[in-house]
């Protein structure tokens, strides 16, 4: 199965990667942009198993390692094949 | 029975001064490229006995001190210093520092301190989005650690940084608790002494530029002491930590 993983910076977290992207969007006429925040996104191919202990594997994964939760959230999907 | 050996000398009390030099080991990473200089600082500046220590290794032995050098650990991938945490040696580093073992994280040391929970906070992306590389002024916040005790409150040093993700961030609650338990050691400043915000490099909260843990025995600062060790390289005010650290350590041996 196949799990997508997404890392975003916490809501107050300064993003000046973000920033920069938002100001080069308004620079090429885009000025509806009102933010952008920039994040990661991970894709994890699992072995077989249950959606319940792939969802626990994953959880972990993003506690452990995926994301550091003193500056970063985190969400996944678990698409079956 | 006279004392013939070197290391050993009578101090004005009638206990013996143990003076024989520390054990420093220098954690070496995938990445790590500061590890000489640190070695180098330690070794032929300060005449101690140095141990480079390989990641894949457990730590085994005794030491008086461990230092994480500055890099780019695993090419600070995913985030700087996250994979570093999990290298086989840190375990041992972690348990070193629970049990009150001295362990200094220099720029990316910093980063390992911080993901591996040893410190509080975490280094993210500078604030301006660029490297920087230049000596600045630091203010010495707090004196009663074992890695500032030999400087002066407020006293100004001029270390070097070179990093592009050395923005310190800790949320309202963790800064207030930094604050009271005063583990804020080293504030960016300009030369006049002022933590303002031009003097600010990188965009830290609060031009913060290292910090240690509650018990103070873990410390982490984005400069780089040991590039600033020696006069003819511009600054030894680098040798101030060291010369505390040393001080410390052979004040815990008597």
């Amino acid at each position: 199965m196949r799990v997508k993983v997404y890392v975003t910076l916490k809501r107050g977290v300064l993003d000046p990667q973000g920033k920069a992207v938002e100001r080069s969007l308004h620079s090429l006429g885009y000025t509806a942009v009102e933010e952008v925040r920039m994040g990661k996104y991970l894709e994890l191919k699992l072995g077989p198993m249950t959606q319940e202990a792939a969802a626990q594997q994953v959880r972990e994964m993003c506690e452990k390692l995926l994301a550091n939760p003193v500056i970063e959230d985190f969400r996944f999907e678990i698409q079956e094949p | 029975m006279p004392d013939s050996s070197p290391s050993l000398r009578r101090s004005t009390g009638s206990e013996l001064l143990d003076l024989r030099p520390l054990r420093w080991g220098v954690v070496v990473f995938p990445g790590s490229c500061d590890d000489h200089d640190v070695y180098y600082c330690l070794k032929k500046v300060l005449k101690q006995k140095v141990d480079f220590l390989w990641h894949k290794d457990e730590l085994k032995g005794e030491w008086d001190c461990i230092v994480l050098p500055g890099g780019f650990s695993y090419g600070d991938y995913l985030r700087t210093g996250a994979m570093a945490r999990f290298s086989p040696i840190m375990e041992g580093v972690v348990s070193f520092a629970r049990a009150g073992g001295l362990v200094l994280g220099i720029c990316n040391g910093f980063q390992i301190l911080c993901e591996a929970g040893l410190l509080p906070g975490a280094l993210m992306r500078n604030s301006r989005l660029q490297f920087v590389c230049r000596p600045v002024f630091l203010r010495l916040e707090e004196t009663d650690t074992p890695f500032t005790a030999r400087a002066a409150k407020g006293e100004i040093l001029r270390i070097p940084i070179k990093h592009g993700d050395g923005s310190y961030y800790a949320d309202e609650e963790t800064l207030a608790r930094l604050k009271q338990n005063r583990q804020i050691l080293l504030r960016y400043v300009d030369g006049k002494g002022a933590a303002s915000a031009e003097a600010n490099p990188n965009g830290s909260v609060e031009n913060i530029a290292g910090v240690c843990n509650e018990a103070r025995n873990v410390f982490g600062l984005m400069p780089h002491p040991e590039q600033a060790a020696e006069k003819i390289v511009g600054s030894d005010d680098g040798l101030k930590i060291f010369s505390s650290i040393i001080a410390a350590c052979q004040e815990r041996r008597r």
